[in-house]
């Protein structure tokens, strides 16, 4: 090799190295460095309202996740299924070994904005702190308060991760924190009225709804944190379920939803045409029931704000009439349309209309139009029952289907639903079926 | 025997419908309540899912809801001069058990009572005569007015989300509704279920004959409805499985669709299950109510201390527990003294099977329960009986319930009995047939009794209830009227030919065909303690802080399906221990 040649590949590789340094250097400072938690310095004057705080946490729903089925309350161990495995939530009461007991103000803060704990390691976004990053010093404030003097310490040492080594690695999610994460502070839009943005601090802050209704993308990163685009709130996927899409398309969306019909839904669990259904179930159970009437309307007030998401990726509803005549004249002879008279037509009618605030309409159904198809097909396999609140304590029950019908059948029976009564949501498989039984 | 579990304001023994209805009014009321049931908790899913509940195997003919005869039964016996024997098998009535009771099978008949019915004896008196009441029969008032349980019936018709139509409200009568009914304070709080063809036939043809139909009040909802506790029922499909069966649909009346869903939500109340109740108990006077003694599902026994107990098991049980345990004197039929267990009545139902013609199309798989047609022309004292010679009278109804290959196919008489001659003719009869009833009050006699039996005792050791009662004359002439009734109104509705049973004089009360569940009487109330074991709040007169619920503190029978009344003494009962009894607890009636 002439020494011209050596020297190129030198440099080559030398060119390489340094980069490659150079990545790994800005790599350790971005895991390293902690962000300023920015406390506003008028705080130190505030008094702390721990009952307050108590109307957070319920705002927040942070005893849901942090309570595990027949476990002491904010002890953690509820398991939530990731594409990675299962991640286990933490014990976030003051117990000073297992708990927050220990914490400042300032590491309370850095959890919930930035996902930092105060050891350095990051939380995976199973936390939503994509969404806390919203909430004001107040009501961190009131919300640190409460958790540190009105909840029992329960001392519980974390559950191990679900999550497989490497990817259980805390460190990457510095960078991908770094790639999709805003920690800006919500921002009042003074062109809009103090209701409007209350409702708009609670659905994008403390009520984290983007968590499950946001699309996110192929790092798992929601696709909008801060309501920008017409992509915000427009349907998500979890395990087993298709959240809605809650901007103003009318066939999926809350576009033919009044506010009051948004306002009850939360507040009840149901209302006149729709109940909840999935993980909302819980939501509603643990968090909005318990919402004053005025945060209900106004997450209601911002939700009917938001423009439709894109037409072409999203199902159609025009009202008609030509599934009752045919199946009023015997015409209706398809699988799923025998399966549907045989099974669900009881209580969901041959219109498909439902009953009044007892058996949710199937026509126009948000649930039923999602494009994925997911809570539609659980509900028909598992049954659903919608909660008992104080507004409509029965907890309606629809039952279960999936020990009488195979997967080619629900999916005929699914597809006739996404497809009938003016329904324009595509065809449902087998398989789509097949991989949602458990 | 257990420690004795931590004291509760007020025990209450059995959690069907009045057990459900006084938990919660009392716990609403702020007090600490504790239902205990033998038997397990039921709601609609997953207990009557679709489409599993829907076995006419499991549920009517292997009984799958009602209580196990081989745990704790009655004997049985004709008269006192009879041996009794244990009633093995499920026949003539159909006593429920778990939470829910009878109100998960029942059928949905939601009807109230006759005015005159609450004080019969004095009523009697003054259109016929003492002379008119015959010898043995043990009339008597009730010591309550309509008037006073209005308010209570009105309530539970609320409850329920009854489906019917008011012929009387304050006076004033209505077009459609029931001619002879006593004044309603307003309407019902659904509009009546659409007739199926049965009812409409019988509508038409009962007009025709100069009678009064009018729609049965029916506790299976026409609409989506939410009652006074936010509770939710959906609308009647007439699926055609509605007596025998939980409802799939949350359209009929039970505890489960109507109250337990908000009872369940407040935290001064609590049920536990597998909780049979063995005895109350009493301090040494015997005079006050210190608790229930209980099994658990370990079987062991367990004292639980209350302040006040309820007896709202079904009727037989709470007839039991008061003799089992001591409470007031059992009633001897030979000197005719005592009144624990005096008085026990049934009813009567005759029931007669219409076959038509191929042209009157009928399909039998689908009805409710309670949905119907019906005429009380022939109800109570709403006709002469001078000429007649007997007292009491019933509800004449055609009902379409819903049908089916097990629980039965009524055929034309003479036809043949198996192979395809059978097929042939259930082919033929089976979407062209009806049925219309007469179901009849049945007055309380001195011999018709209940008390202990002396030879058998249950799983837990307890002897059995032993029921003593048959058809007397009075009743069975009755009876015969109304057969003649049925047949008149079956031809004018067009049947080609009729078959059916019509009790008759000489009839003896056959305890393996089912009947009716309606067996009440046994802690009659009253306003002599001398006749009667309650008064008119249905509080013991001999332990003030018990108060006893049920069909059992009916004085006599009356014509009508007793939920109704039953209930609204249930509501009356809690709303005067609320008002009265817990302001200054103490007999509430002095004599």
């Amino acid at each position: 090799m002439s020494a011209t040649g050596r020297s190129r590949r030198t440099s080559w590789v030398t060119v390489v190295v340094a980069l490659l340094a150079v990545a790994a250097g800005a790599a350790v400072a971005l895991v390293v460095h902690r962000p300023d938690p920015r406390i506003s310095p008028t705080l130190a004057q505030r008094q702390p309202d721990v009952d307050r705080g108590a109307y957070i946490a319920v705002l927040g729903d942070c005893a849901f996740c942090h309570t595990a089925p027949g476990g002491a309350p904010f002890a953690g161990g509820l398991a939530l299924a990731s594409p990675l495995g299962a991640i286990y939530s933490s014990n976030i009461t003051p117990d000073p070994d297992t708990g927050i007991g220990r914490y400042s103000f300032s590491d309370f803060v850095s959890a919930m904005r930035d996902g930092i704990r105060p050891d350095g390691a990051r939380l995976y976004p199973a936390m939503p702190y994509t969404a806390y990053a919203k909430v004001s010093d107040d009501d961190l404030q009131d919300l640190f308060a409460y958790l540190r003097s009105a909840v029992t310490p329960v001392h519980a040492a974390a559950h191990a991760t679900g999550i497989p080594w490497p990817l259980s690695l805390r460190w990457p999610l510095a960078l991908w924190i770094s790639a999709f994460h805003d920690d800006t502070r919500f921002v009042v839009d003074s062109a809009r009225d103090a209701r409007w943005n209350r409702g708009a601090y609670l659905v994008q802050g403390l009520a984290h709804c983007g968590t499950c209704h946001t699309p996110r993308g192929v790092f798992f990163q929601e696709k909008d944190l801060g309501g920008h685009s017409n992509l915000y709130l427009s349907g998500g996927r979890l395990e087993g379920s298709s959240p809605i899409n809650l901007r103003a398309n009318e066939g999926d969306g809350l576009g033919r939803w009044s506010a009051a019909d948004i306002a009850e839904l939360l507040s009840a669990g149901r209302n006149a045409g729709s109940a909840v259904n999935g993980d909302m179930v819980d939501v509603v159970r643990h968090s909005t029931q318990y919402m004053s009437d005025a945060d209900v309307a106004a997450i209601a007030t911002y939700l009917k704000s938001l423009s439709p998401a894109p037409a072409s990726a999203h199902a159609s509803f025009g009202a008609s009439d030509a599934t009752l005549r045919a199946m009023l004249a015997g015409n209706e002879r398809s699988a799923g349309g025998r399966l549907y008279m045989d099974s669900c037509a009881a209580c969901h009618r041959l219109s498909g209309s439902g009953e009044n605030l007892a058996f949710p309409t199937l026509a126009g159904n948000p649930t039923v139009l999602s494009r994925d198809p997911s809570s539609l097909i659980t509900l028909i396999l598992n049954g659903g029952r919608a909660p008992s609140t104080a507004a409509a304590p029965t907890g309606l029950a629809m039952p279960d289907f999936g020990w009488r019908y195979d997967d080619a059948d629900i999916a005929a029976l699914a597809t006739f639903v996404r497809s009938n009564w003016g329904n324009g949501a595509p065809a449902v498989t087998a398989s789509q079926v097949a991989q949602l039984r458990r | 025997m257990a420690s004795p579990a931590k004291p509760v304001d007020v025990v209450i023994v059995g959690f069907g419908w009045t057990g459900a209805i006084m938990a919660i009014e009392l716990a609403q009321a702020g007090l600490n309540v504790l239902a205990l049931e033998r038997g397990e908790d039921a709601a609609t899913v997953p207990n009557w899912s679709y489409p599993k509940v829907l076995d006419e195997i499991a549920q009517s003919a292997r009984n799958g809801l009602l209580q196990n005869l081989s745990k704790t039964t009655v004997t049985i016996r004709h008269d006192k001069n009879g041996r009794a024997l244990p009633y093995r098998q499920i026949g003539s009535f159909k006593p429920g058990t778990g939470v829910g009771g009878a109100g998960i099978h029942w059928s949905g008949v939601h009807s109230r009572v006759m005015p005159q019915e609450l004080r019969l004896r004095s009523h009697i008196l003054e259109r016929y005569g003492a002379r008119f009441i015959p010898p043995g029969m043990n009339l008597q008032d009730w010591g309550i007015s309509f008037e006073e349980l209005e308010p209570h019936f009105d309530r539970f018709e609320h409850v329920c989300g009854t489906s019917g139509k008011a012929g009387n409200i304050r006076g004033q009568k209505l077009e459609g509704g029931n001619p002879f009914e006593a004044p309603r304070s307003r309407e019902f709080p659904l509009p009546p279920l659409t007739d199926p063809p049965t009812s409409a036939l019988f509508a038409s043809a009962t007009r025709d004959l100069g009678y009064h139909p009018y729609p049965l009040p029916a506790a299976n909802a026409s609409r989506p409805y939410t009652n006074p506790y936010g509770c939710q029922l959906g609308p009647c499909n007439f699926c055609g499985f509605c007596s025998d069966y939980g409802c799939i649909n949350y359209s009929k009346a039970s505890p489960q669709t109507t109250i337990l869903p908000l009872l369940y939500r407040m935290p001064n109340f609590s049920l536990r299950t597998h909780a049979h109740v063995l005895k109350v108990n009493t301090d040494s006077s015997g005079k006050h109510a210190t608790g229930v003694t209980y099994v658990d599902a370990q079987g062991r026994e367990t004292e639980q201390p209350a302040t006040l107990v309820i007896l709202a098991a079904f009727h037989l049980h709470n007839v039991r527990l008061m003799l089992s345990s001591g409470i007031g004197k059992p009633y001897d039929p030979d000197s005719g003294e005592g009144t624990v267990g005096r008085n026990f009545c049934y009813q009567l139902l005759d029931s007669v099977n219409l076959f038509f013609d191929q042209s009157v199309y009928i399909n039998q798989f689908m009805g409710a329960g309670g949905v119907g047609q019906a005429i009380e022309d022939f109800y109570a004292d709403n006709f002469d009986h001078g000429p007649l010679g007997f007292i009491g009278g019933g509800v004449i109804w055609g009902r379409q319930t819903g049908n089916g290959p097990v629980r039965g196919i009524p055929l034309p008489p003479g036809s043949p009995t198996w192979g395809s001659g059978w097929k042939a003719a259930v082919r033929e009869n089976f979407l062209h047939s009806g049925r219309i009833e007469a179901q009849l009050s049945n007055m309380a006699y001195r011999g018709c009794y209940l008390d202990l039996d002396p030879t058998y005792r249950d799983a837990y050791g307890t002897p059995l209830l032993r029921m003593t009662l048959n058809w007397q004359d009075n009743d069975l002439r009755m009876s015969e009227f109304f057969g003649e009734r049925l047949s008149q109104i079956g031809k004018a509705m067009g049947a080609k030919s009729i078959s059916g049973r019509v009790l008759k004089r000489g009839d003896s009360w056959d305890t393996r065909a089912y009947q009716s569940t309606h067996i009440n009487g046994g802690t009659a109330m009253g306003a002599d303690p001398r006749t009667s074991v309650l008064n008119k709040y249905l509080q013991s007169w001999d332990v003030p802080n018990l108060f006893v619920l049920g069909a059992n503190v009916f004085a006599h029978g009356i014509g009508y399906n007793p939920t109704g009344l039953v209930g609204a003494l249930a509501y009356w009962a809690a709303a005067n221990i609320r008002a009265s009894y817990l302001k200054s607890p103490g007999p509430l009636v002095r004599v």
